[in-house]
């Protein structure tokens, strides 16, 4: 039973490292109704730019971690003026593919900027097991992902905050739902569109540095946007909540999945038709599996907002 | 016409001069053109930008030092393949036509790009050196006349990894009863040494566990648990890119020792020991070449290429995979000028620099006389056996660096040749080709 446990508690907190990066997604969706295709590459630029800068001038943290954060800044208001403003009120399908582009932009730009080097990043957590729940419980839980998931849950309060209390983030809303309309009732939006890719930038590189001190930095950051898409499916592509209680269930099931399902699956098919395949591996699809059948259960995801169209 | 119209033409005007301007290095009359498929940006960039960067920066030591071989001049060209098959495709077309000698031998440094382009290196008679990676039963020349693993193959890595552990065991005896585990990338990759370490097991007695790690490998929390579980004695990493240095990473997380994890060399440079900090400390790798730059070759290459401001990136000097590089490029020169030998000291085509590969024997002496000491193992390649060496070596990555922790060995070289044979013999009867000696 304890190694089911240690499963799922490791599960649910690899979920809460997924749901970093699909907190940028949710940011920019809210803002724009746009899926942002370059959330990886954002991830990507933010943790290299982060120890680009340590690196060159010798900054500590807390001096690197302002200076990317403005380079950050300055990214989302360029990509307002350059990418988005043209785009205003073009349908959705091209600002999708204008993320795309900027997706290979970006990640071209900071390999050019920074070299293709792999770089360690030492944000003085070891992820290593907390040795008293290791000796009580005999239970094994990462120091790392449990200040990852703390990490996670002060964002989500902080954003939650953000879009519900502020006129800002209710002007958000607005922007999403109608551009024109927006325009019409006086919402700045070239002014939105800058602050919300700003906020998504800032989350980005919380994200980049998390997933960078865990594998390094390199160009590998910008696949860990693929996990984020089930977790969207399921969470909700609109809603904060979702994006960390879809991570939560896809960390947990494919952790899950991963452990058991090959094993029962193939004594299933060696018992009932004779057939002996190893079936292990599962992890690398099972979370989109999920959201697929999820998609055809509760297509706008658990916490996300119903759209019923008048015809 | 307006402002921006003419800036438009200007731009499409100067990008076109400047795409029909051939690079310096580029092919030039009367020269050996070496096509090079390689890749220095996407997720394997830094892999591919050093062990590109020792090749590039050896064929320029050659013309420096030696104005090439026997007075013919190399000239290359480098085309990116992002380690992306289509990709690799696009550039070995691009690449053959280049010159009237063809590309002199292409490496892929990519199994997929491998197996993309096998059949028609055939066909264009171009030969691929595929050092260390791609089909293993291409080791047997008879039936892939045109593919070279040269050096040693995956199958020689893994009963050289099971030898080693067995030695940390004190004995191959020892390593009845024991559990290793194959920490694999879930791809045609990380499934090549599946037969031969079933054959281990079951010949030494040891159980054998096989995990795969779905591509990329940046999230192995459940793997490692499993691992955790079921409470190994060792464990052989097949990782590749962000996958290594992952698996050190979450192995410091559940607590398995490093020192008890021994990975292939596709798994163990310092781009997947430095990315995992301190957990990398104690890790054993397979090594097709030694690290440092303690070799006359090396102290070469930065004296007429580094200090004339003509090499890539200092830093890599001296790096697992930039030795490889510089090995790869040594092989391909030798293979040259082995052709030279029969066909005159002249361009020689990919035909003749196949018999040149095939023909080749770099014994310890010439490895020395080649500045490169005991950084590769002496290779003598055949028709029957187009690896030439078979051996593999260990290191230990200490913190800082890799150290040597064995000789150079090899593994069980009968069982793999002998699985080598029927592989390659059920691959010519599906493709009906007649295994043959063709020189």
């Amino acid at each position: 039973m304890n190694f089911f446990f240690e499963v799922l508690i490791g599960g649910l907190l690899a979920g809460v490292m997924y749901s970093l990066v699909a907190l940028g997604f949710v940011l920019i969706y809210k803002a724009s109704g746009v899926f942002n295709f370059a959330q990886g590459a954002m991830v990507f630029l933010a943790a290299l730019t982060f120890v680009g800068l340590q690196e060159k001038f010798g900054l500590p943290l807390w001096g690197a971690f302002p200076l990317t954060l403005g380079v950050m800044v300055l990214l989302g208001i360029g990509i307002e003026r350059v990418v988005l403003r043209p785009l205003v009120n073009q349908p959705q399908i091209t600002l999708f593919m204008a993320t795309i582009g900027l997706a290979f932009f970006l990640e071209g730009v900071a390999q050019i900027v920074w070299g293709t080097d792999v770089r360690r990043l030492d944000l003085g957590l070891q992820d290593e097991p907390i040795e008293s729940i290791m000796t009580n419980f005999n239970l094994l839980v990462s120091k790392f992902d449990l200040a990852a998931a703390f990490v996670a849950g002060v964002l989500v309060a902080v954003l939650a905050v953000f879009f519900n209390k502020t006129r800002i983030g209710r002007a958000l809303r607005a922007v999403a739902d109608d551009h024109q309309a927006a325009l019409a009732v006086g919402i700045p939006l070239k002014q939105i569109w800058a602050i919300v890719w700003s906020v998504a930038g800032f989350v980005a590189l919380v994200a980049g540095l998390l997933w960078g001190a865990r594998n390094g930095v390199q160009f590998a950051l910008t696949f860990v946007a693929l996990k984020a898409l089930p977790v969207l499916i399921l969470g909700g592509f609109e809603s904060v909540l979702g994006a960390i209680v879809g991570g939560l269930i896809v960390g947990a099931s494919e952790k899950l999945a991963e452990v058991y399902l090959p094993a029962l699956m193939s004594e299933f098919l060696l018992k009932h038709y004779d057939i002996s395949i190893n079936l292990a591996g599962i992890e690398g699809w099972f979370a989109y599996m999920l959201a697929l059948v999820f998609l055809l259960v509760r297509p706008e995801g658990l916490f996300g907002e119903r759209h019923i169209d008048r015809v | 016409m307006q402002p921006w119209k003419r800036t438009l033409i200007g731009l499409v005007a100067g990008l076109a001069a400047a795409a029909s301007t051939v690079p310096a290095s580029a092919q030039q009359a009367g020269t050996q053109f070496i096509g090079i498929t390689g890749y220095r940006v996407g997720p394997y960039g830094a892999n591919g930008a050093a062990f590109f960067g020792g090749f590039t920066d050896y064929l320029a030591m050659i013309n420096e030092r030696d104005g090439g071989v026997n007075g013919v001049k190399l000239s290359w060209e480098e085309c990116e393949t992002e380690y992306n098959n289509a990709k690799g495709v696009e550039c070995y077309e691009r690449l053959k036509t280049k010159s009237a000698t063809g590309p002199t031998a292409i490496h892929p440094m990519s199994t997929g790009i491998t197996y993309a382009i096998l059949d028609k290196a055939v066909t264009d008679k171009i030969p691929l050196i595929t050092l260390g990676y791609g089909r293993t039963d291409a080791t047997d020349g008879r039936v892939f006349p045109w593919v070279f693993p040269i050096l040693s193959n995956y199958w020689d890595a893994a009963t050289g990894i099971v030898k080693f552990i067995g030695e940390k065991e004190g004995g191959a005896a020892n390593l009845k009863g024991k559990k290793i585990v194959l920490l694999y990338h879930d791809s045609a990759y990380g499934k090549e040494p599946h037969p031969v370490l079933e054959a281990e097991a079951k010949k030494l007695g040891f159980d054998l566990k096989m995990i795969p790690v779905p591509h990329p490998g940046n999230e192995q929390q459940s793997q490692w648990l499993q691992i955790r579980q079921y409470q190994p004695n060792w464990v052989i990493l097949w990782g590749w890119g962000v996958m290594s240095a992952t698996a050190l990473q979450t192995a410091q997380k559940v607590g398995f020792p490093r020192d008890k994890m021994v990975g292939n060399w596709w798994a163990g440079s310092e781009i997947d020991t430095v990315a995992a900090g301190p957990a990398a400390t104690g890790y054993y790798a397979a090594s097709l070449n030694l690290a440092g730059k303690g070799f006359p070759v090396v102290k070469d290459i930065e004296d007429k290429v580094y200090a004339k401001g003509k090499g890539g990136d200092a830093k890599l000097i001296g790096t697992v995979l930039w030795n490889r590089g510089v090995g790869a490029a040594m092989i391909t020169v030798e293979a040259v000028r082995k052709a030279q030998e029969k066909y005159g000291k002249k361009p020689v085509s990919g035909e003749q620099v196949r018999w040149g590969i095939e023909n080749l024997k770099l014994d310890a002496g010439r490895m020395k006389a080649l500045g490169f000491n005991t950084m590769l193992p002496p290779l003598e390649v055949s028709c029957q056996d187009h690896g030439g060496s078979g051996q593999v070596r260990f290191q230990q990555w200490t913190g800082t660096e890799w150290k040597s922790a064995s000789d150079w060995m090899k593994g069980d070289s009968a069982l793999v040749r002998k699985m080598i044979e029927e592989s390659a013999a059920k691959y010519a009867a599906e493709k009906g080709i007649k295994p043959g000696c063709a020189s």
